[in-house]
């Protein structure tokens, strides 16, 4: 587009340009004081209020969130969960969805509609566990991981995704004696790898993020994740008063170690973030057209 | 004995329909290792979202876990008489239309807004950056969000509340205030998820034609008319069906957003259907009644779905489906 010259042009877009750098200002503000507050002591936070880099480092936090095991074992946990599971719905969601997207295949329809439908009504909560529960899964890893193995939303962009492949290279693998299995592994993956690195993504935040199906399914506090113990640690001592769970003789951790522990369950989403990034972007439009 | 007359049997028909059958069955054979590919993900959806369903006949029963689906007793529709006659759940329904209504006339607008301020930004070095920082937040859990924005406002060392009293006013109690909930909730949703928000829009925004945009500008349009007579009409089909998903989703807000910020104090403003179901049902046991109310929020939404897309359909729109 030509660059609009005139004095109205000019003030419009230093406005716009200016609110916006505002707004993602504030977007990152809280994060990086909670970052610079983790790594300083809590008698500097307290006196210098604000920081963004802290005038005087330490590194008392994390020392003490990682003297003792639990932290260690809830991110074993949690990237545990995250890697089996990201492979998991990716390999199931990728399985269904090349079935379901090829369109001589008879009851498909059936089948996509069963999916959908699955959007727009749930069985709910309680019933979803007493399954859950039926099954044995209560208090087991399994638990954050296969009932919700597959989602209906990834799934449906996936198959949309392998639908614009074109079949003649399906057909022309057939005919040189692949079956389905060597086509979907050897010709439509590695054609379909930005698809696949987004909905990776997706489903790898979601694990990493899991929360509610570890409260749901989960009494032994041995196995939580670490969104659980952040829960635990952070907002129940903050004045919260959720009953049970948090242990009352011991004293409210500092404002210097709830920051650490923000910190350290945000990381690898952080980490992930700069190399996935190109590709989310297109991988949400894809979602966005029409299944 | 009567001649019983056999009519003329159509054969060509039936040697039709017989090959035809043979070549479905043929089809079905030569793709046998799709459905072998498909089975794993359909039995996941017929045991953890069809099984589910058919569990939903609790809410006509007194559930108990000891004598299972088959064996508990059948009480029509007592859960449900009792809904709609406590007190309790009509205050937790007004609960969550209050957020659902902060949902769609406050948070709705925001990311079409900054799409279309993303949108009008010169040079993309500075659109790229801005993106990715707004980008960010939506993929923190709500635990994180949560704590970040507790860690914030706490009464003891908290950033925002030391910046009150630097500013000579009075502290605020905001986890604890019941009146602070409504605020909280609705500026962390803001802030999660404005951003990623904006994604959808500016793909649609991109697909636009610049040929308008020079017509226009031909026609002495400045920047905001611009926007206004041909991006905003260009976007339309897009909000509205944003629009239609949204209020498809009047009564599931997120159960983890609002029980993180759940506690005894503002109970009154913040409980909501996703999580008194789980405190009703899971904490004490009442499987049955809060499978019922689990059920009348599901037929909500569902209709919800089904006549916002009838209408957007009536005025000219595609719809959802």
């Amino acid at each position: 587009m030509v660059e609009d010259r005139s004095f109205g042009g000019r003030l419009f877009a230093a406005v716009n340009f200016t609110l916006l750098a505002i707004i993602a200002l504030i977007t990152v503000l809280p994060f990086i004081h909670v970052v610079a507050g983790s790594f300083t002591t809590s008698a500097e936070l307290a006196a210098s209020k604000f920081v963004l880099i802290p005038k005087v480092w330490s590194f008392e936090a994390y020392k003490f969130i990682f003297s003792t095991n639990t932290i260690f074992r809830a991110m074993g946990v949690s990237v545990g969960v995250t890697l089996v599971g990201t492979f998991v719905s990716m390999f199931l969601t990728a399985l269904m969805a090349y079935g379901l997207s090829r369109r001589d295949l008879d009851g498909r329809k059936v089948v996509n509609f069963m999916v959908v439908f699955t959007m727009l009504f749930h069985g709910g909560m309680i019933p979803t566990f007493l399954v859950v529960k039926e099954l044995g899964l209560i208090d087991t890893y399994a638990s954050l991981i296969i009932p919700s193995a597959i989602s209906a939303f990834n799934m449906i962009i996936l198959k949309n995704f392998f639908q614009n492949i074109p079949e003649g290279l399906e057909e022309s693998a057939k005919i040189d004696g692949c079956n389905d299995f060597g086509i979907l592994f050897k010709i439509v993956l590695p054609l379909s790898m930005p698809a696949i690195a987004t909905i990776s993504l997706f489903y790898a935040v979601t694990y990493w993020n899991t929360y509610m199906t570890a409260i749901l399914y989960l009494d032994d506090s041995a196995k939580w994740p670490i969104q659980v113990l952040l829960r635990q640690i952070v907002v129940l001592a903050s004045g919260m008063d959720h009953s049970s769970t948090l242990d009352a003789a011991v004293p409210p951790p500092d404002q210097t170690i709830k920051m650490a522990v923000i910190v350290v369950a945000t990381l690898p989403i952080l980490m992930v973030y700069p190399f996935l990034q190109k590709h989310f972007a297109k991988g949400a439009m894809l979602g966005s057209m029409k299944g | 004995m009567q001649e019983v007359t056999i009519p003329p049997s159509p054969v060509q028909p039936a040697l039709d329909a017989s090959k035809s059958k043979q070549e479905v069955k043929r089809r079905i054979w030569r793709n046998r290792w799709l459905y072998v590919m498909i089975a794993p993900g359909l039995l996941y959806f017929i045991i953890f979202k069809y099984l589910p369903m058919y569990g939903l006949i609790i809410s006509f029963q007194d559930y108990k876990p000891y004598h299972g689906i088959l064996g508990s007793d059948w009480v029509g529709m007592k859960h449900f008489t009792r809904l709609f006659t406590e007190p309790d759940f009509l205050n937790i329904l007004m609960n969550t239309l209050i957020l659902f209504g902060l949902n769609i006339f406050i948070y709705f607008p925001i990311p079409i807004i900054l799409a279309l301020m993303l949108n009008e930004l010169r040079g993309n070095f500075f659109k790229r950056i801005f993106q990715s920082l707004l980008y960010i937040p939506h993929f923190m859990s709500w635990v994180i969000v949560v704590s970040i924005s507790f860690v914030m406002v706490t009464m003891d060392g908290g950033i925002i509340n030391d910046l009150l009293v630097f500013f000579g006013f009075e502290k605020i109690n905001f986890l604890l205030n019941p009146s602070w909930f409504r605020p909280m909730y609705i500026i962390q949703v803001i802030w999660r998820e404005a951003g990623w928000g904006t994604i959808i829009y500016l793909a649609s925004i991109a697909a636009i034609d610049p040929g308008l945009y020079e017509a226009a500008r031909m026609d002495g349009a400045g920047r905001l008319r611009q926007i206004w007579h041909i991006t905003i009409p260009a976007i339309r089909g897009v909000i509205i069906t944003l629009f239609i998903l949204k209020i498809g989703s009047v009564l599931d807000l997120g159960f983890e957003h609002v029980y993180l910020l759940l506690n005894s104090m503002n109970r009154e403003v913040a409980e909501i259907i996703d999580t008194y179901v789980y405190t009703a049902g899971l904490r004490q046991g009442q499987f049955s009644y809060s499978t019922a109310i689990g059920f009348f929020k599901s037929i909500i939404g569902l209709i919800m779905v089904m006549a916002v897309n009838k209408i957007a359909k009536k005025l000219g729109e595609e719809g959802v489906y």
